[in-house]
């Protein structure tokens, strides 16, 4: 973005609220992953393009929902831009909390925003948020050690290949696991995967009437299958696992698949970080035949919130963060494989980013989410992996305790899913449905 | 002493502490109260009306609410029995003499400087992690399995965090109570040919139950609301969810601001039962 | 004879004490060596204790990337001013409960440590609204009062205790001199009291320090103390002990030194009257 085009965004603005100074001071709350922090090192040119300051509130990921849920549903205007997902989004723009994207100026090529991103940061049609980076999941393997299983992964797995796969590769003298899973309790974390998983084998959260479903068939066979496989494949302390502790179990070497956010594939294939770095590979995430694949949809994005005295300043920063001039600027700075991915159409059609070796498959993976029919009975929800309503933070975490419980050995499949059941009846009525 | 004129001193001076904190319980407790008996979520357009006991049932009938008064009680237990027994030792042993004393009560009270948040994460990560933990390394280095603690032992696990915590509080309190040890009589004790357990039972342990009074006291008052502990290792999961932590899911994940305020109301009473409880067993302790 | 075993059994003493001593400060130790390696090197198999390149890259990537000195401050203001706020208020509360007793005295003393026992979480919403209402909200005036409120039940009772131990006839003579209220507080009682209320501040300053419910979430950039630095460095994406370490390190430096520097006063000082 030139500075011309950043001072005519602020004038007009400044035409219809009243505009202080020039300069300002915008307040950013974020998340502590390494997209952000990198963002936050670049934070000059920013302030060189614009003349605005930008103060950082980095905090980790479950500190900053609460804090910024706090804040925005009081009110409060502690800060001018907030991280927010694509679970919040909707639920905050139906609130009227979020200041709306739409006017933003046609350098910034709006168009360019992946279409499954753009509808999930939309709430009406109207863009609420902008995505910062995009993610589905994938199948990441150990191509040394699927060689060695005398196996080949196919493009689409199935479930039952991955199973198998994870049976042959496992080796725990050697401290190799088959597969490692998200275990770790939280609506974000293992929850997030049984639930895409659960789509893939034809189960979902509710029928058409919000009754929870836990009592069917397709998810006493999905938390089988998975318990069944992490106990028998999986690394030791599957069930306090999550995202940062398998990430770096598969950069020691010692899983031979992960399925998980196609973000991680810049982590595992940087050699400075991993040790396996050119033995990756990457494969859609499996499916059982029944239409749906147990990948889910991710965004970080960056919403204003509502009120804010510095709105102007606040939507230049965002055009700033998100534009295609941004990826440029980390591409050079850093190399292409660790510029903010799934977010451009234009970034998946640049040569230089076609060479990045998870490039093809992560917009595969992204490509075949579609949050508005995630499962394959009709659900009356929007959301892949999530539920976009507002008390499915809580119950869903509640239930991914469960499910971490069941994993643990200290119930079984079926009692966890009757808890489950149970926790996600209460919690509806409490919510009134 | 007291003249009339210096009884309406005294109060006029402690109007202030007084005031303050009768505000500092009044605003909250009224808003808990006022909320508990509301329909109040933030994130469906905030007060939605009044709905008598309902989040009061809706809170005790849940699942989650007699295992997380358990786990509550278990962890305050735990943790006080730990910390006094090896406080009062600790105190024993470190009155004797010895060469860098010094040293070792700065190595020992330097538990209770550490943020719990930061401790947390250090036991977690560093020690308490199957793989990379160094108690992983440490139990196969003896070809033991190595523990999960955290999910195999989650209670087990938070307890000795927190006790690790706390253990200097209850040293440094007991130890000033040793000192302060009348040693003519031990030393008369000692003439008379009183045995060691004789004499720890019969006279140091006295002497000490007015401090053990003190630190069970305190450390209650604390230890009924660590959060910190629990949200950075377990989260609640495998029975490690205490009141507390409830509340905390009910009011900041589930954003039922009515539930978790009734929650509040519920962990107010189990506060002062165990208060209650503590002043009926040792509160003699503390009397003149 | 009698020399000997007295020597035998100090050295047994000191052995025992310096292995409990250690194993309890290890944690600590093991944080701090951490922070001097490179992350590769701090999830090594086995680990290296000593032997390693000590590196100091992850110090200066902390201090790239937050501003380690506000924090700092920050801190430093909110638990001091918290603290001698909270003495200011504390010590003629104190005072009359101990020289002016009343039938009530001792439930005065006990409800203030109730007030306590409010599960802090369970009325965010009511205070942050508050908050926002008088502006406080990231203001560190704010925060001291609300740290100050949350340890005043605390201090009160420590200087209680200490002011008890101090005997009343020397009040009394104070008086037939002709001393008045305010003087007899400030000239006789106050130094007397001073190793007490030394150790009242030091207590006080350090749970001040350490807490982390209100102060992170009153607080966004200017009031933002050490507990909220922490939380930039608490699960990233990846597993960093090694910047988790330094961070950590960072964070508890300050009050470990400090706390190391007055640990005599602590240990003579900290009897919530347990000694009589």
């Amino acid at each position: 973005m030139s500075i011309r085009s950043a001072l005519r965004a602020a004038t007009a603005v400044c035409l219809i609220t009243t505009c202080g100074a020039f300069a300002d001071t915008i307040t950013i709350a974020t998340v502590n992953n390494g997209d952000m922090i990198r963002m936050q090192g670049l934070t000059d040119d920013f302030t060189a393009k614009t003349g605005h300051e930008v103060e950082w509130v980095t905090l980790e990921e479950n500190v900053l929902r609460q804090r910024v849920t706090t804040d925005i549903s009081t009110s409060g205007g502690a800060f001018d831009i907030m991280t927010i997902g694509m679970y919040e989004t909707p639920i905050w723009a139906a609130n009227g909390w979020l200041v709306s994207l739409d006017d933003l100026p046609a350098e910034y090529d709006v168009d360019d925003i992946l279409p499954a991103m753009r509808g999930g940061l939309s709430h009406d049609g109207t863009l609420y948020a902008a995505p910062f980076y995009g993610e589905s999941s994938m199948v990441m393997y150990r191509t040394d050690l699927m060689e060695a299983a005398g196996l080949e992964m196919p493009e689409a797995p199935t479930w039952e290949f991955i199973a198998e796969a994870a049976r042959a590769m496992t080796d725990k003298d050697n401290e190799i696991y088959g597969i490692c899973l998200r275990g770790k309790a939280g609506w974000g974390e293992n929850a997030a995967f049984i639930t895409a998983t659960a789509n893939s084998f034809g189960a979902r959260w509710f029928d058409e009437n919000w009754t929870p479903q836990f009592d069917t068939q397709p998810w006493a066979d999905t938390l089988n299958f998975y318990i069944d496989l992490l106990n028998d494949a999986g690394p030791p302390g599957a069930s306090t696992n999550g995202f940062n502790e398998n990430l770096s179990l598969f950069q020691q070497g010692k899983c031979g698949m992960w399925i998980d956010a196609t973000v991680a594939a810049s982590f595992v294939t940087n050699p400075n970080d991993s040790t396996v770095a050119d033995k990756v590979g990457f494969a859609l995430a499996p499916d059982t035949g029944l239409g749906k694949r147990g990948n889910w949809l991710w965004a970080w994005a960056l919403a204003i919130p509502a009120g804010t005295q510095n709105e102007a300043a606040a939507k230049e920063f965002i055009q700033w963060a998100t534009s295609k001039e941004y990826i440029e600027l980390v591409a050079e700075k850093e190399g292409w494989a660790n510029v903010p991915p799934g977010a451009r159409v234009s970034l998946y059609e640049n040569p230089n980013y076609q060479e990045v070796p998870f490039a093809e498959m992560t917009l595969k993976s992204i490509q075949s989410a579609d949050p508005l029919n995630p499962t394959v009975d009709p659900v009356p929800y929007v959301g892949v992996q999530f539920v976009a309503i507002p008390e499915f933070a809580g119950f869903a975490t509640e239930v991914g305790q469960e499910f971490s419980a069941a994993l643990a050995g200290q119930q079984t499949a079926e009692e966890a899913l009757a808890k489950a059941q149970a926790i996600t009846l209460d919690a509806m009525e409490a919510a009134g449905y | 002493m007291a003249t009339q004129h210096s009884r309406s001193a005294a109060r006029l001076m402690m109007a202030p502490a007084v005031i303050l904190l009768l505000g500092w319980m009044l605003v909250p407790l009224t808003m808990t109260l006022l909320f508990s008996f509301k329909q109040y979520l933030p994130l469906r357009g905030g007060d939605l009306g009044w709905v008598g006991f309902d989040n009061y049932v809706r809170f005790v009938s849940s699942s989650a609410f007699w295992p997380s008064v358990v786990a509550t009680l278990t962890i305050v237990g735990g943790v006080l029995l730990i910390t006094i027994v090896l406080g009062v030792l600790l105190a024993l042993l470190l009155d004797q003499p010895m060469w860098g004393q010094g040293i070792v009560r700065i190595l020992v009270i330097a538990p209770f400087f550490v943020m719990p948040t930061v401790s947390a994460l250090v036991w977690k990560n560093m020690f308490m992690d199957p793989v990379n933990g160094l108690f992983a390394h440490l139990w196969k280095f003896f070809g033991a399995e190595p523990v999960q603690w955290l999910s195999q032992a989650s209670l087990e696990s938070i307890i000795l965090i927190v006790s690790w915590q706390w253990l200097p509080f209850a040293t440094l309190i007991l130890l000033t109570a040793v000192q302060s040890l009348d040693s003519e009589q031990l030393e008369a004790a000692e003439m008379d040919g009183a045995p060691k357990v004789k004499r720890f039972w019969f006279i140091i342990l006295p002497h000490l139950s007015r401090a053990i009074t003190v630190v069970v006291l305190i450390q209650t008052i604390f230890l009924l609301s660590i959060f910190a502990e629990i949200f950075v290792t377990t989260q609640g999961s495998f029975g490690s969810r205490t009141l507390t932590y409830l509340i905390y899911q009910r009011v900041l994940e589930s954003q039922n601001v009515g539930l978790g305020s009734a929650g509040g109301v519920y962990a107010i009473i189990l506060a002062n039962i165990v208060a209650i409880f503590l002043m009926r067993i040792v509160g003699k302790n503390l009397d003149n | 004879m009698a020399r000997s075993v007295t020597s035998r059994r100090k050295a047994l003493n000191t052995l025992v004490a310096w292995t409990i001593g250690l194993l309890i400060f290890f944690p600590i130790l093991w944080t701090i060596l951490t922070s001097f390696k490179t992350e590769a090197q701090a999830i090594s198999d086995p680990p290296v204790f000593l032997f390693f390149d000590w590196t100091l890259e992850n110090y200066a990537v902390v201090q790239e990337r937050s501003n380690y000195m506000r924090f700092l401050w920050n801190s430093v203001i909110i638990a001091g001013g918290s603290t001698i706020l909270g003495i200011i208020i504390a010590i003629p509360a104190a005072w009359s409960m101990a020289f002016v007793p009343s039938r009530r005295t001792k439930d005065i003393l006990l409800w203030m440590l109730s007030t306590k026992m409010l599960p802090a979480v369970g009325v965010l919403y009511p205070i942050y609204l508050i908050f926002i209402q008088f502006g406080l909200l990231d203001n560190r005036f704010g925060l001291v009062v609300v740290l100050m409120l949350i340890n005043l039940p605390i201090i009160v009772w420590m200087l209680y205790t200490y002011f008890k131990e101090i005997p009343g006839e020397i009040l009394e003579a104070a008086r037939m001199d002709g001393a008045s209220l305010k003087e007899e507080i400030l000239y006789v009682l106050t130094p007397m009291a001073i190793p007490g209320i030394a150790s009242t501040i030091l207590l006080n300053f350090i749970l001040a320090w350490n807490e982390a419910f209100w102060t992170l979430n009153l607080t966004a950039v200017n009031a933002a103390p050490l507990t909220a630095f922490i939380a930039s460095y608490s699960s990233p994406e990846g597993l960093f002990f090694a910047k988790l370490s330094a961070a950590s390190t960072m964070a508890i430096a300050p009050i470990l030194i400090l706390g190391w520097f007055s640990q005599k006063q602590l240990v003579r000082g900290l009897t919530f009257g347990a000694v009589k």
